[in-house]
């Protein structure tokens, strides 16, 4: 197959018409089969891809097209990639980076805001895009005195639609809910995937942390908070199952190695674990190289690995392959499967990223909380 | 003989989905019931607490409806009764215990099944053999769970005798009153096990009198001897087919499967195989839009477009006879 950049340079350098007819006749970057082209046009002394593709040089180089202000780069990104990156423009001897100007594609994440690619067969899932015919549950802010924490705790409470004190519900706690509020659209997921009954009407717990990069790696007074502060205060207060199989925690990243360093400390308390991309560093021998954050959680991983044990009953694991993580998270999933626990593992063509975050929560919450799909037919 | 004696000569209709393609009415109207002479008493307990919200139900039928509000009842009953109630809840952990044991046997039961099924394709007949002794293991599995939930009913009616107690004679006392004055039971969809249970607690079965039942989707689920739930493709990876519960067995001979386009490979061979064999002597039948059955007191015909599965992999509508109906008793006696 001709590539439609190819065909563009075939006759020489093109001019500004043909290259204007290119661009509005085309949406970019340009899938075309397993080949991705990136396209950007402007003066500039050189323009550089900027990705977060763990396996790839982090910096690819476009090439100017001779003669013209139009730059491009080919990739050749496997079906189903989800890629974000940035444009580095260098002019006079500056780099600046941009958001790609041709691409409307965009993902936000607390350090701002990404371009996304697409390569062919990606399609943003249609359960996580808000549905008129789904009924929306409600946000409630709390205020939880935390001994453990030494501070009062604010957690946002999502109620699912029509919850009713006559019954008892399943409690989801996550870390980083304000993230996956804002950037993984956990909101309209759970809206959808409790209206498709694919997942159990849910009390879901997002919880904020304050110092997360000390609270989240094996901290045991964030486990106690979670476990013996929160978890009680939600079920006095709710209508919750109270039992291990209806408490499931979850996080992403740190929030993963909080999730699981808490049931650590309380075994069986949580019956249910979402795990996404855990920063499950550990070594084999000497020190991670992962930096100063790391070594809570490195001790801790390593402790587990010497001494793996059933925390609880099911856990579902996800990580994208093009992220650092795929090593660590790959290593630790035969380690949880031989303590007996049910394990499901998910890869991902994606990255370490709020939207690959958000594209697993069908795949983990209807498996570790089903709905009531098999029971009913309208 | 048991199953002749069950159906008798009462009229039943189990029909696919209505929402899209609402076919009650046409039920209705073979029985040659419409206008003055209609009165149909509604159960719509499976839409549980929407269970009221039947208007649309109510103008399709044109007639005299009276919702039997099973769900309602219940709820009362559970309230004034609280020591039926936590007998209750406990029975129904006991069954989701039960239902998630069965589950982790039936999984390595149909894998075996599979695998077995893989061999027996290739020719080998060593495969062929396993392939049946995997499959009556499969068919075992289910007897014994069945039989395992028949007998914790069992024991739970012994012991508490439901339909003994006052809240729950109340209750009845008024349903039976509705049932006499109506000449049809229409039992809608929803959630299968809330919808059974609310039959059973009220004794539905031994007060409708054998008058003719038009029942859909879950309704044509409950109904039948045994509750089979469904679905090929969860989101959460291949699902198999699960007995659910004892049906009230009203009717016999059919496993209804509604929804079947949107809930079943029609096109995997080796899953419909494996379903139509694993249930027989019962018939597998996809209930869609517009599809049903019905029995006429002494065999059952089946509607156009409605399809059965085949243990030999295929789909197959019925054929339809020149009344509009199909006379399918080849299949379905």
């Amino acid at each position: 197959m001709t590539l439609a950049i190819a065909e563009l340079m075939a006759g020489g350098p093109p001019s500004p018409e043909a290259i204007d007819r290119f661009l509005t006749s085309h949406s970019f970057p340009l899938v075309e089969g397993p080949s991705v082209t990136f396209v950007y046009r402007g003066q500039a002394d050189a323009v550089n891809l900027k990705h977060m593709v763990y396996g790839l040089p982090s910096m690819q180089p476009f090439r100017r097209l001779e003669g013209t202000d139009l730059w491009h780069l080919v990739l050749e990104l496997p079906e189903r990639s989800r890629v974000e990156y940035k444009l580095e423009v260098v002019a006079n001897g500056t780099g600046m980076w941009i958001e790609d100007p041709l691409n409307p594609h965009r993902s936000r994440d607390p350090f701002g805001t990404n371009s996304v690619a697409h390569g062919a067969g990606y399609a943003v899932p249609e359960w996580t895009l808000e549905d008129p015919d789904a009924r929306r549950g409600t946000l409630r802010e709390a205020v939880i005195p935390s001994a453990a924490l030494g501070r009062d705790a604010h957690v946002t409470l999502y109620l699912p639609a029509r919850l009713r004190p006559t019954r008892r519900y399943p409690l989801l706690v996550v870390h980083d809910g304000g993230d996956y509020l804002h950037y993984a659209s956990i909101q309209t997921v759970l809206d959808n995937l409790i209206h498709r009954l694919e997942m159990a009407e849910t009390v879901v717990a997002l919880s904020h942390p304050v110092e997360r990069l000390a609270e989240y790696p094996n901290n045991p007074d964030h486990a106690r908070f979670m476990a013996e502060e929160l978890v009680p205060w939600l079920e006095s207060e709710l209508p919750l199952q109270g039992t291990p199989e209806g408490r499931c925690l979850m996080g992403a990243s740190f929030g993963a190695v909080a999730s699981l360093s808490t049931a650590w400390r309380y075994p069986g308390m949580f019956g249910r674990l979402l795990l996404q991309s855990g920063s499950f560093a550990f070594t084999d021998i000497g020190r991670s190289e992962r930096g100063p954050a790391f070594e809570p959680v490195v001790r801790f991983v390593n402790e587990f690995r010497s001494r793996p044990a059933a925390v609880s009953e099911r856990l579902f694991v996800s990580c994208g392959v093009y992220e650092s993580l795929i090593y660590e998270n790959r290593s630790l999933v035969p380690l949880l499967q031989s303590t007996g626990m049910e394990v499901r593992y998910v890869e991902a063509r994606d990255g370490h990223n709020w939207e690959n975050w958000r594209d697993r929560l069908r795949d983990g919450l209807s498996w570790l909380l089903p709905g009531p799909l098999w029971m009913i037919y309208e | 003989m048991k199953n002749q004696r069950k159906r008798g000569t009462a009229r039943f209709f189990l029909l696919g989905p209505q929402r899209h393609r609402p076919t009650v009415v046409t039920a209705v109207r073979a029985l040659g019931l419409s206008g003055n002479d209609l009165r149909v008493a509604t159960v719509t307990a499976g839409w549980q607490e929407r269970e009221g919200e039947d208007q649309e139900l109510r103008d399709h039928l044109v007639g005299s409806t009276t919702n039997l509000e099973l769900y309602r009842r219940a709820e009362r009953v559970f309230e004034r009764d609280p020591e039926l109630a936590t007998a209750h809840r406990e029975r129904q952990d006991l069954f989701r215990r039960m239902q998630a044991a069965y589950r982790a046997r039936l999984r390595f039961a149909i894998d075996a099944c599979r695998e077995m099924g893989r061999g027996a394709e290739l020719g080998d007949d060593v495969y062929r053999i396993e392939w049946s002794a995997a499959m009556d293991a499969v068919r075992d599995l289910d007897r014994a769970h069945l039989e395992r939930v028949r007998e914790a009913r069992e024991a739970f009616d012994e012991r508490w005798r439901p339909t003994e107690r006052d809240a729950v004679a109340r209750e009845r006392k008024e349903i039976r009153e509705i049932l006499e004055r109506v000449n049809v039971l229409a039992i809608a969809g929803g959630q299968v096990a809330v919808l059974g249970n609310r039959l059973r607690l009220f004794g539905i079965g031994e007060m409708w009198g054998g008058k003719p039942v038009v029942a859909w989707s879950a309704g044509a689920m409950a109904i039948v001897e045994r509750i089979i739930v469904f679905h090929d493709s969860p989101p959460h990876g291949p699902g198999n087919p699960e007995v659910l519960d004892v049906g009230l067995g009203w009717c016999s001979g059919v496993v209804p499967l509604p929804h079947a386009r949107r809930r079943l490979r029609l096109d995997d061979r080796e899953r419909i195989s494996r379903t139509a064999t694993r249930f027989q002597p019962d018939r597998c039948v996809a209930l869609d839009d517009g599809s049903g059955l019905e029995w006429t007191g002494s065999r059952w015909e089946a509607w156009p477009g409605t399809r059965l599965l085949h243990s030999d992999g295929t789909v197959t509508e019925m054929e339809p006879s020149s009344a509009g109906r199909t006379p399918a008793t080849q299949e379905v006696a």
